[in-house]
């Protein structure tokens, strides 16, 4: 059952793809990813990612649309020129498809209990974060503890990519500033 | 949105209680789903919500541009700072067994803190970005909100 | 080989080759943007799909010791990097305000005419 739902999502969630990238109106492609969004975090759900589904839900359908949204306010709402199909990319994009299908032949089926990703690191987590840690959720004990080098690094991307926008559009800096 | 009274009042009702639902993420995921990012992300939205249904005029007098400022470094500080308590305490950088008299304990105080900077810094970091984005263009020279009765041929807000 | 033991696969590079055509043939600097999103996202798609376990449930320890659990670290790794994802959207949707401020379209051929206009 929950295989059966796992293929509608994603094929609901191609076909949002397909319909937001060929849509004129920007305000149209831009609620469309939201809706999209929203799907892959109803997927997450359902494939045991609950944390995952959280942030997705939030982020993708909510704030990323928002600032879509604000961006779309301060520019323009259509796309001008017509999206005639181009042979190149279509070419380079069908070739790198096709090479990369090609590449999952060799890929472990579908919740393969046996697939090398269940077999090296992950055991342990499963098994000794309980003693190690004393906290039931897994995901914070790995995200917080046994990598919290990474989940600093992320923070620090944050913390950077906050401080880009400010230097771009700026909270309290001068207009006159940006017409040179 | 002067006019929008089932919006306004619907807003006026949700925004507690997704703000209590952030602080809920973020204190209780050590034990179900949630954590710092997903707190961040919640907290965050309920604060452009807020902004985007009273106006960016009203949302900048409840949450000061200063505040946040200081708000986004502070989380990174928080988590740089417990890894270097870590260290202090004769331990590794980020090793939280050393915080506390036991191990279990420390990493339990180690992972409160370390999510409480990771919330701190995703919150009010997406807030500043929302905020520079929906105050954009609409400043006068001295970098203030250009209020719609000081400029009368602005935009309305949208 | 049953075909739905790699539908996943199949679905993520479908949207991978999406995304990655509306970035490099997509004249919209918005389109463009809008096409990263969705290459990020197939790219989650393939790490949780990977970490599922038949029959298993959320990474939420449990007193049964029976249960079995989905795999935690593809949720960990996807998790931090859907909020680096809208980090780095908010800066790239504000490069396209600051360059539709200087040159008046988000267009890229007419960016491209200006620039060649002024040398």
């Amino acid at each position: 059952m929950s295989t059966l739902i796992d293929l509608i999502l994603l094929t609901l969630m191609a076909i949002t793809a397909i319909a937001a990238l060929q849509l004129k109106d920007l305000f149209g492609a831009v609620m469309l990813t939201g809706i999209y969004s929203l799907l892959s975090a109803l997927w997450f759900l359902i494939l045991d990612a609950a944390d995952v589904s959280f942030t997705e839900a939030a982020v993708g359908a909510g704030i990323s649309t928002v600032l879509m949204l604000g961006t779309l306010a301060l520019t323009q709402r259509n796309e001008k020129s017509p999206s005639h199909p181009r042979i190149l990319p279509l070419f380079v994009v069908t070739i790198t498809g096709a090479i990369l299908v090609y590449g999952t032949l060799d890929m472990p089926a579908f919740a393969d209990p046996q697939a090398p990703i269940h077999t090296h690191v992950a055991p342990h987590y499963i098994e000794k974060s309980g003693e190690e840690i004393g906290i039931p959720n897994i995901v914070t004990s790995v995200l917080a503890s046994y990598r919290g080098y990474d989940t600093l690094g992320e923070t620090t991307v944050i913390f950077t990519a906050c401080i880009g926008v400010l230097l771009l559009l700026g909270i309290g800096r001068r207009r006159e500033d940006d017409e040179s | 949105m002067k006019h929008h009274s089932i919006l306004r009042i619907i807003t006026k009702l949700l925004i507690p209680l997704i703000l209590l639902f952030a602080l809920y993420v973020q204190f209780h995921g050590d034990f179900g789903p949630g954590g710092g990012f997903q707190a961040g992300v919640i907290f965050a939205a309920g604060l452009i919500l807020y902004a985007l249904v009273f106006g960016l005029d009203t949302a900048s007098e409840v949450i000061k541009e200063w505040v946040l400022m200081i708000l986004v470094p502070l989380g990174v500080l928080i988590y740089a700072g417990v890894g270097v308590a870590s260290l202090i305490l004769g331990g590794n950088f980020l090793d939280y067994n050393v915080l506390a008299h036991d191990p279990v304990h420390g990493q339990h105080l180690g992972i409160l803190l370390v999510e409480l900077g990771v919330g701190v810094t995703v919150a009010a970091g997406l807030t500043t970005i929302f905020f520079a984005f929906a105050g954009r263009g609409r400043r006068n020279p001295e970098g203030a909100l250009i209020t719609k009765a000081a400029n009368p041929t602005q935009e309305p807000q949208r | 080989m049953n075909w739905i033991d790699h539908y996943n696969y199949w679905i993520v590079i479908f949207l991978m080759m999406l995304g990655f055509y509306a970035i490099i043939a997509s004249d919209n600097l918005v389109k463009k943007i809008i096409g990263l999103n969705i290459f990020q996202t197939s790219v989650f798609v393939l790490f949780i799909s990977m970490g599922k376990v038949p029959g298993g449930v959320a990474p939420i320890l449990r007193d049964d010791p029976t249960v079995l659990y989905s795999n935690p670290l593809p949720h960990v790794l996807i998790l931090t990097a859907i909020v680096v994802g809208v980090a780095t959207t908010a800066l790239a949707l504000a490069l396209v305000v600051r360059i539709h401020e200087a040159y008046g379209s988000i267009e890229e051929d007419e960016i491209h005419e200006q620039d060649q206009l002024a040398g």
